[in-house]
């Protein structure tokens, strides 16, 4: 059975679980003849030129577990950002688990998509939000067709998310195969403001994929930031899809972090519906060990006086591989836009590859639009410096590696998660490092 | 504490140091000038283990030991520090987080538990203190966007933090006005004891009427063609280096 049989069949399937009465299913029918009739990704499409989703179309998947794992909390605690408050939606093998979690409906909405897909009290907000950013390309579609479960974040007007809301995603790996498909929306009412962190993590060395959606509005002057936390083992790929709408003045970050996992796809696309906002996208990526990262960023322009920002800072060791693939369009309509690219990659050694391609289209003719990029190696005079100082090559190196990456590290807002991240890095790059930069 | 003997070093094939023969003692100052091309930033490049050079005869010792086979951090550990005539900008690392990784991890490398915080804040002060640096400066990025002078004062704050036993102030007056350069020299003064010692390095005998020398030597064409006493600097002030150079007939 080729991959598409493989879905269609598992979708016939799923039809026996889910109710087929209501209106969502219909879009979900929608979603499946659109994957039928769509090309999957390959590398002759120009977007998915470097990264070959092949071997992955190979293997036959199951879509939902059979079998429900429960996990301590003991054991994944490491996972999360405990040291804070927080919400939490944890999922494991895409089943919401109700003990790991700390949801809440008092003064906002952190819940699941199962039951904002199902509750007669979110029908209005699922009719006017669900599935209207997300492209209706090959695996966006896969995802929507089985869209069942996932994060819902609804804030009213006005509010101020008094903790940050950390979304889990958990693989046992107690079922071969399994295709997760996590499928999350967020609304971010008028003028509220609420900070996410979204984690993807795999507990054992079975394989899985996971192929998400998160689609995120900010209405006027809302103010949004996303966090990525992807350092997945060695047998976890990912592909995530993550789609904003922006009305005016309002203001959204991404930043993602990856650093690690076998394959890691990060679809970012920001779309402007109104004046004078900003998005910001960051990402910081370090890998080795034949993985394989690729951002493909879109921000489209549509509106004037509006701004965005991408910062990519990439470190390839070891036969891995990156892509950059940094888009930005600038409607005719959308005069006096500021639109800023930079991404800047190390090479640690020859085998490391890293594509980039920055790629603007600009139709409007009054316009500030740069985009820099660099492709390069640690520099041995600072690191000479830094060792004449005593400070070991290892160390050296690996100070050298956090200065590059600090524009990015810089702006994240919540001082556990920054301290958290860094932690990481160092861990990767075997220092132990006081330093806090 | 430091004898060279018979030191030759190359860069890239090409011989630069030709036979160097040198010894310096606790206490002492040491003045190595010479005119452009000689071989000085080359001698104190070989002294901190930058691997760009290669030592093809003669060798080394520090306090008795070859340090040949010595990593650049593994000299600093042992106490010798050397001051950039053109220190490396770092975006993204403030002063004292570089200094602070620095000290910790040359505590670590010799046994000894981290520097507590509050000492390593009353160090900061004091030096910065000392060498009339102000506290903002300690946040900003190392060397980044720093004035020759701030760049210079800054290599002297790290050699006060982390108090070597050896210290080679390559070209240190270079870029320096008459202001900067008194601090300089006067903070370098402060930090003499009798059981450490200083190379200064440098083109001019101006920075040699603060940082008196003991011995006076000039290179010339990798070799230490003539040494004396501080009045030798005086000496190559007034007439410049030909006189020299028409001695050794180069």
């Amino acid at each position: 059975m080729d991959f598409k049989e493989n879905m269609i069949s598992s979708f016939m399937a799923f039809e026996d679980h889910v109710d087929v009465e209501n209106p969502i299913h219909d879009i979900r029918t929608e979603a499946i003849k659109q994957f039928e009739k769509e090309h999957l990704p390959s590398k002759k499409n120009e977007f998915w030129k470097y990264t070959s989703l092949n071997p992955y179309f190979k293997k036959q998947y199951s879509v939902y577990p059979k079998l429900e794992s429960a996990l301590e909390f003991k054991d994944v605690k490491k996972y999360f950002i405990h040291e804070i408050d927080s919400y939490k939606i944890v999922f494991v093998d895409g089943v919401y688990s109700s003990y790991l979690s700390q949801t809440t409906h008092e003064g906002l909405d952190v819940c699941l998509m199962s039951a904002a897909l199902t509750k007669p009290k979110y029908r209005l907000v699922i009719e006017n939000y669900f599935n209207k950013v997300a492209p209706k390309d090959s695996l966006n579609s896969l995802n929507t067709a089985f869209s069942r479960e996932g994060a819902f974040i609804n804030i009213p007007k006005g509010k101020v998310v008094d903790k940050p809301i950390q979304i889990l995603h958990f693989s046992t790996g107690n079922e071969a195969n399994l295709l997760v498909q996590p499928r999350n929306l967020i609304v971010a009412g008028e003028n509220s403001h609420v900070q996410i962190i979204e984690r993807h993590q795999s507990l054992t060395d079975n394989e899985v994929l996971t192929n998400g959606v998160t689609e995120i509005f900010a209405k006027k002057r809302a103010i949004v930031d996303y966090y990525k936390i992807q350092n997945d083992r060695l047998n976890a790929s990912l592909i995530d899809n993550t789609f904003i709408s922006q009305k005016e003045q309002s203001h959204v970050s991404v930043h993602t972090f990856s650093l690690g996992g076998k394959l890691t796809r990060n679809n970012l696309q920001f779309f402007h519906e109104g004046e004078r906002l900003d998005s910001t996208l960051k990402g910081i990526t370090l890998i080795g060990d034949k993985q394989h990262v690729d951002h493909s960023t879109l921000v489209h322009h549509a509106q004037p006086n509006c701004e965005s920002h991408q910062d990519y800072k990439g470190i390839y060791a070891d036969h891995s591989t990156g892509v950059f693939n940094g888009r930005i369009i600038v409607e005719k309509e959308a005069q006096k836009t500021n639109g800023f690219q930079q991404n800047n990659n190390i090479l640690i050694d020859d085998t490391a590859t890293i594509n980039a391609k920055p790629q603007l289209e600009i139709f409007a003719d009054d316009v500030k639009c740069s985009h820099g990029c660099t492709i390069g190696q640690l520099d041995d005079e600072a690191l000479l410096y830094l060792r004449s100082r005593g400070i070991p090559k290892k160390e050296a190196t690996a100070l050298l590696m956090y200065a590059f990456s600090n524009s990015v590290l810089d702006s994240v807002k919540i001082p556990e998660l920054k301290n958290r991240i860094n932690k990481l890095i160092a861990m990767k790059l075997g220092v132990s490092l006081g330093f806090d930069l | 504490m430091l004898k060279i003997e018979n030191l030759h070093a190359s860069v890239e094939d090409k011989e630069i140091l030709k036979g160097i023969n040198l010894e310096v003692k606790p206490g002492e100052v040491h003045a190595i000038m010479g005119p452009n091309g000689s071989g000085k930033s080359t001698l104190s490049s070989v002294i901190a283990g930058n691997e760009d050079f290669e030592i093809t005869k003669g060798a080394i010792y520090y306090e008795g030991e070859n340090i040949e086979e010595l990593a650049p951090e593994e000299r600093a550990h042992k106490g010798i520090f050397l001051s950039f005539q053109y220190p490396v900008e770092i975006p993204g690392v403030s002063v004292t987080n570089f200094m602070k990784t620095a000290i910790n991890e040359t505590r670590k490398a010799r046994g000894m538990e981290e520097m507590r915080a509050n000492e390593m804040l009353k160090q900061i002060r004091e030096k910065a203190e000392m060498l009339d640096i102000d506290r903002k400066f300690l946040s900003r990025s190392l060397n980044e966007g720093f004035s020759g002078g701030e760049k210079k004062r800054n290599e002297i704050f790290q050699m006060a933090m982390l108090d070597p036993k050896l210290a080679i102030l390559d070209e240190t007056d270079s870029g320096l006005d008459i202001d900067a350069l008194k601090i300089v020299a006067n903070g370098v003064n402060r930090l003499k004891r009798a059981d450490n010692a200083v190379v200064v390095i440098t083109h001019y005998q101006r920075l040699l009427e603060y940082i008196v020398p003991d011995y006076v030597h000039v290179l010339l064409n990798g070799k230490i063609v003539k040494s004396g006493g501080k009045e030798l600097a005086l000496q190559l002030e007034e007439k410049g280096y030909d006189w020299i150079k028409q001695e050794h007939a180069v």
